[in-house]
């Protein structure tokens, strides 16, 4: 069966697991219904002219794993930020792991989609916030929310900030020959609140795994997210994020992507901003070998006047990699004093390596100072002189300005264990031995 | 210590260095002069194994040996070090990462275990106060920003560094202003021993008069065409390269 009928298929099996009395479940049933009509995109879509969907369609995905899997600590560790304390959200193919887990409701909710989906308490701000900002055609999106069941839950309320960033990891154990998976989280920042979060998804096997995952992130009135997503996962595994962020007056939201391996991953990352004063920044460092595929598709659209938004991407292909970049900015005629920049530059250090870049600036407003500019090149000739005639071999030298090239993103990394965990795996994937300490 | 033999070299096939002859001993400075286009920037990049110039005849020995198969990271480890005209602007490495990684380079390329992480601290600091560093400089990213000055004195904190037998400074003095060129010459003469050298390849006399030079060489349409000693120098300043270019020397 292919895929898509396997889908809409198990939806049935799915009800009946879930509370269909819910009015999520009304979500639910309106969201299989735009997939079925819609089913995958392929690569007759604008937005999906890089990236085929189609090799993954043939694998026979289990839709649910058959049985609960567990995993100690120590054959996991290493995928933790352990070198500080941190609040974790676990799940174990998809569901959830309270042994690996570190949840809270002192003040703040740091736990489980599935918990808010269910429990009355929830239920107010599951009104208000669940799948408004996901888009409603998209057709992974729709079959996301379709399957939304579990996640992460963090809920943050006027003038709070947990104590400790919080961590969302998706272990796949490989139990299953291939599976799929649709994790769903929702996150709010209310007025004046702060945190910090990191997502990663780690398949622990070389078997295939699909991950269509869909974050909602909202920030109100001054609020300050800072979200990195480390994806470096195993040569079987698959991602499609689905972020969508939403953001009031003075909110800051900055998101890091980080894609070092997987096999095929694109990055949805929309922003809204409805507000005035607001800051979005996306940065991203994306180095990949073998047959790896990224594709950073952005999003930012200036809702009002008086905002700004920065973008930086640097990409380093070799080998047969393929990268694409797709950046919109969308400038509304009412948003002017709009600021919004864009950066995507790219080395290619193989011959067989590519990189689609394109920039779509659609802008209504006249009163907007809006950049954006792409580079695909190779290393600087003289500047790989300057250093070998310092004594530096040339393997090492091209090493070096590679990993300088791509680490003066992580400048705005504010957590410094993750800045020089990222840092590690930027010269452990370039093959950098550097002769100083991170 | 350096001994070249009718060198000739060039870009793609357009000769540049047309049969230079030069031998720098231990202990010596030596002074190359010449007007614009003359090719004093080549012979620096020749010497120090910039692979985009091309050796045609002749040869580059250090110690006897030549040089010609060497790339330019093992001249830098056999004690080759050349001060750039333009010093690139590396963002993302500090200036302390670069020269740690450079100094562990040479050092394993000598079979020699890393420097311990104190006695690296206490050679930097040393050598930037020598060159009247600041420290906060020196985990800027390497010449990014920097003013001229700066990115001068940067190079010859470098050569302070990594104390190599044959120094080449490429046009050190342009761009210096005064107070920069006495630090960056009272730090290569400190710097300045019996058993090494220097080359200083300059378009003016004013850097000699604070690194007293014991031989000038005049390098005119990629030749020397005379040779001598400091006078040479002043006597080039007071009568200017059209001098040279008259044909009056030969």
């Amino acid at each position: 069966m292919d895929l898509k009928d396997k889908l809409v298929s198990s939806f049935l099996a799915f009800e009946s697991k879930v509370d269909v009395e819910h009015p999520v479940h009304d979500i639910r049933s309106e969201a299989i219904k735009n997939f079925e009509d819609k089913g995958f995109p392929s690569k007759k879509a604008e937005a999906w002219k890089y990236t085929s969907l189609k090799g993954l369609q043939k694998i026979d995905f289990s839709i649910f794993p058959k049985e609960v899997n567990a995993l100690e600590y120590k054959e996991v560790k290493k995928f933790f930020l352990h070198e500080i304390e941190t609040y974790k959200i676990v799940f174990i193919d998809g569901i959830y792991s309270s042994f690996l887990s570190e949840t809270t409701h002192d003040g703040v909710d740091i736990c489980l989609m599935s918990a808010a989906l269910t429990k009355p308490m929830y239920k107010p701000v599951i009104d208000v916030y669940f799948n408004k900002i996901a888009s409603k055609d998209e057709s992974l999106t729709t079959l996301n929310t379709a399957f939304s069941r579990e996640g992460a839950y963090i809920y943050i309320p006027k003038n709070k900030m947990p104590k400790k960033p919080i961590e969302i990891l998706h272990f796949s154990t490989g139990n299953e020959t291939s599976l799929m998976l649709q994790p769903r989280n929702l996150i709010i920042a209310e007025e004046n609140a702060e945190l910090q979060v990191i997502e990663r998804h780690q398949s622990l096997t070389s078997n295939e795994v699909l991950t269509n995952s869909v974050t909602e992130i909202f920030a109100a009135e001054n609020a300050i997210v800072d979200y990195y997503k480390v994806q470096n996962d195993s040569k079987a595994a698959s991602l499609i994020d689905n972020t969508y962020i939403n953001q009031k007056d003075k909110s800051v939201v900055k998101v890091h992507t980080f894609s070092f391996g997987g096999k095929l991953t694109r990055n949805n990352l929309n922003f809204f901003q409805n507000g005035e004063h607001i800051d979005s920044t996306m940065k991203g460092v994306t180095i990949l070998s073998d047959k790896q595929h990224v594709d950073h598709h952005t999003l930012v659209h200036h809702i009002e006047p008086n905002c700004e938004s920065h973008q930086d991407y640097k990409g380093i292909y070799g080998e047969n990699s393929t990268g694409v970049f797709n950046g919109k900015i969308i400038v509304d005629k009412i948003a002017q004093k709009t600021n919004a920049f864009q950066k995507n530059n790219n080395i290619l250090i193989s011959d067989k390596a590519t990189i689609n870049t394109k920039p779509q600036l659609e802008i209504f407003a006249d009163d907007v100072k809006c950049s954006h500019g792409c580079t695909i090149g190779q290393l600087d000739e003289e500047a790989l002189f300057y250093l070998q005639s310092r004594g530096i071999p040339k393997k090492e030298a091209r090493a070096l300005l590679m990993y300088a090239f791509a680490n003066n993103v992580l400048e705005s990394v504010h957590i410094p264990e993750l800045k020089s965990r990222i840092n590690k795996l930027i010269a452990l994937k370039l093959g950098v031995r550097l002769g100083f300490d991170l | 210590m350096l001994k070249i033999n009718n060198l000739h070299a060039g870009v793609e096939g357009n000769e540049i260095l047309k049969g230079i002859n030069l031998e720098v001993n231990a202990g010596e400075i030596h002074a190359i002069m010449g007007p614009n286009g003359s090719g004093k920037s080549t012979l620096a990049s020749v010497i120090a194994g910039k692979e985009e110039f091309e050796v045609t005849e002749g040869n580059v020995l250090l110690d006897g040996q030549d040089l010609e198969d060497s790339a330019p990271e093992d001249r830098a480890h056999k004690g080759i070090f050349m001060s750039f005209q333009y010093p690139v602007e590396i963002p993302g490495v500090s200036v302390t990462n670069f020269m740690k990684t450079a100094i562990n380079e040479s050092r394993k390329a000598r079979g020699l275990e890393d420097m311990p992480a104190n006695q690296m601290l206490k050679l930097i600091r040393e050598k930037a106060e020598l060159l009247e560093i600041d420290r906060k400089f020196l985990s800027r990213s390497l010449n990014e920003g920097f003013s001229g000055g700066e990115k001068k004195r940067n190079e010859i904190f470098q050569m302070a560094m990594l104390e190599p037998k044959l120094a080449i400074l490429d046009e050190t003095d342009s761009g210096l202003d005064i107070d920069a060129l006495r630090i960056v010459a009272n730090g290569v003469n400190k710097l300045k021993s019996k058993d090494n050298a220097v080359i200083i390849i300059t378009h003016y006399q004013r850097l000699l008069d604070y690194i007293v030079p014991d031989y000038v060489h005049v390098l005119h349409e990629g030749k020397i065409v005379k040779s001598g000693t400091k006078e040479l120098a002043h006597e080039l300043e007071a009568k200017g390269y059209d001098w040279i270019k008259n044909g009056a020397v030969v």
